[in-house]
């Protein structure tokens, strides 16, 4: 069985192409993602979190809301017990100011993001991270 | 005096052979949204003005709004919702003229309130669709927008006795990598919904894609396919969209690709365009390149002549987008005992499919890709019930395309006008 991964994003995201690239490359790295779309209220994520025990949770955004909602979010995660240990990542456009975006990524993963990204060649970490995660997965499950 | 400024514009620079070109501009400073209307007014060509409302208004969150205005915050468009009456007619106060119509543009799937404050305003053209403005951008479902969208018609068309103007935005979905006959199909079919619900002038959209041939070819499919289903042509017009996908970067090849654009909206006959700017791939654009963007488009329309016969190719492929949208169509209209009853069970059935759509009521069973052309076809159908020859035609089977070809496709524009990379036309298409 494939390590599950949960696909989301901020409430006011409207994009959906990020959602799809994003997902065809969590399933080429090996896992099961469940792909909420866009514009995903905080309740709908929280229970989804609850019905669905991720492995992990994604977060993208392009908006450029990402570094205001992206907070409210990790801490409402980070409420759920089931939570409180798996790896959970932001990623995009996480401000409309390209520089600020860098800075805005160390204040979200203060906030208790795993990794915040936002640069293209973050991906090739983000894979990274992916393996060892789906590795992790794994052992969990055997024990 | 007729209050419907914008369709009879429209029509009347069409007859002069002009395209009408039009922006995108939202601004909540109503003295900066005053100038961003004078500067358009005062390009020397065919345009008409936008205003384009922010995401608070857009999402229904009025509260927001008028809590940003009373802080003096700026916000991405003009919340029309949120000024009163009085403040919204002075905005277009000595602007707004029988020369110069003024649209309202938003991307709300509930916009009741929007299509109140717009006839409160006196503005006679807005747009949208229960589809279009439902299926790219969230979860509502698509029963609640068919629901807030019959009552806007019915608003708009009961609003004055002149045809007062909605355009469909549903040949824009998704913006990139979308079949145009699935684009036109519901185009039209909002249109008829519009129709059906009073309204009395109404616009056909579709946004350009990555085979300028193969959109000059779904236009002509476009006005044939208008021409079998909806009123007569003086009721209605085809609106044709500079690409809405990854830009290019660069200063010449964002424009290069944006004055294609006016090339194919002549060619394929359209009225108007909405043009983007050279600021596309990078950030919010100033009043000045929204100007730009007018005067370009402007110049390769007046340049490019009319009337020309089509290559056989192109040709061809009117045939082929349009039998696909038609079959599509019919579909539609045979599956329900009305029109809405049969757009919610074509999309419950999966026979209408937008690919790529992460909607709760799209199955997304469908996929499209791109050939080195850049010609875009389905590369799975999905449960879409294509037959025959048009399921020959239209369908390109192909294996589940990696991340990287998505990306790939999806980049296509922006490398070949960047100049990275140049598009080969290969020799045999099927």
């Amino acid at each position: 069985m494939k390590p599950i991964a949960l696909l989301t994003t901020i409430p006011s995201d409207s994009h959906n192409w990020n959602l799809v690239f994003i997902q065809l490359f969590l399933q080429e790295n090996g896992f099961e993602v469940i792909n909420l779309g866009p514009s995903v209220p905080y309740d709908l994520l929280t229970e989804a979190c609850i019905s669905h025990q991720p492995d992990m949770l994604i977060v993208s955004t392009i908006n450029g809301h990402g570094y205001i909602e992206g907070k409210e979010l990790i801490k409402r995660v980070k409420e759920l017990d089931s939570m409180q240990e798996k790896p959970v990542f932001i990623g995009g456009k996480l401000s409309t100011d390209v520089n600020m975006s860098y800075l805005y990524a160390v204040e979200l993963e203060s906030a208790g993001y795993t990794r915040a990204y936002c640069n293209d060649q973050d991906l090739q970490d983000f894979g990274q991270r992916l393996q060892h995660i789906k590795e992790q997965a794994m052992v969990a499950r055997q024990a | 005096m007729s209050t419907s400024y914008f369709h009879n514009f429209v029509k009347a620079k069409f007859a002069q052979q002009r395209l009408v070109v039009q922006p995108r501009m939202g601004f909540s400073d109503r003295e900066r949204m005053r100038n961003g209307l004078l500067a358009v007014k005062g390009v020397q060509a065919p345009t008409i003005g936008t205003i384009t409302l922010d995401s608070f208004t857009r999402s229904g969150d009025f509260a927001s709004a008028s809590r940003a205005i009373e802080q003096g915050l700026s916000l991405n468009g003009y919340p029309i919702v949120s000024y009163p009456q009085s403040e919204n007619e002075s905005l277009i106060a000595g602007i707004r003229e029988i020369d110069f119509p003024v649209q309202i543009r938003h991307g709300s799937p509930l916009p009741v309130e929007i299509f109140k404050a717009t006839i409160r305003a006196g503005i006679d053209a807005i747009e949208g669709g229960p589809i279009s403005y439902c299926f790219p951008y969230g979860r509502i479902p698509l029963a609640r927008s068919l629901d807030a969208w019959r009552t806007c018609c019915r608003l708009f068309g009961e609003a004055s006795d002149d045809p007062w103007h909605i355009e469909s935005f549903g040949g824009c979905m998704m913006g990139q990598l979308c079949p145009p006959a699935i684009l036109i199909a519901i185009t039209i079919a909002e249109a008829l919904f519009m129709i059906e619900n009073g309204v009395k002038s109404y616009s056909l959209s579709l946004a350009q894609g990555t085979h300028p041939a193969q959109d000059a070819a779904a236009l002509h499919a476009l006005r044939q396919l208008g021409n079998k289903y909806l009123g007569p042509e003086s009721e209605w017009h085809i609106v044709f969209y500079t690409f809405m996908g990854k830009f290019p970067q660069s200063f010449d090849g964002a424009r290069a690709l944006i004055e294609e654009s006016a090339r194919i909206a002549v060619e394929g006959g359209a009225e108007r365009l909405i043009v983007k700017t050279v600021k596309e791939a990078h950030q919010i654009p100033l009043i000045e390149d929204n100007i730009n963007s007018l005067i370009w488009c402007d110049a390769v329309a007046s340049a490019t002549p009319r009337n020309q016969p089509v290559t056989p190719e192109v040709a061809a492929w009117t045939t082929q987008i349009f039998e696909e949208a038609d079959f599509l169509i019919n579909l539609l209209l045979n599956l329900g005992r009305n029109l809405e009853e049969g757009m919610e069970k074509a999309f419950k059935s999966g026979y209408w499919d937008v690919p790529f759509c992460l909607h709760p009521d799209n199955h997304c069973l469908t996929s499209a890709q791109l050939d080195e052309a850049g010609f875009i076809y389905w590369s799975d159908p999905g449960k879409i019930p294509f037959t025959g020859h048009i399921k020959n035609n239209a369908v390109r089977r192909k294996k589940k395309m990696s991340s990287g070809e998505l990306l790939q496709m999806l980049s296509f524009n922006q490398q070949k006008y960047d100049g990275r990379c140049v598009a080969k036309e290969p020799a045999m298409l099927h």
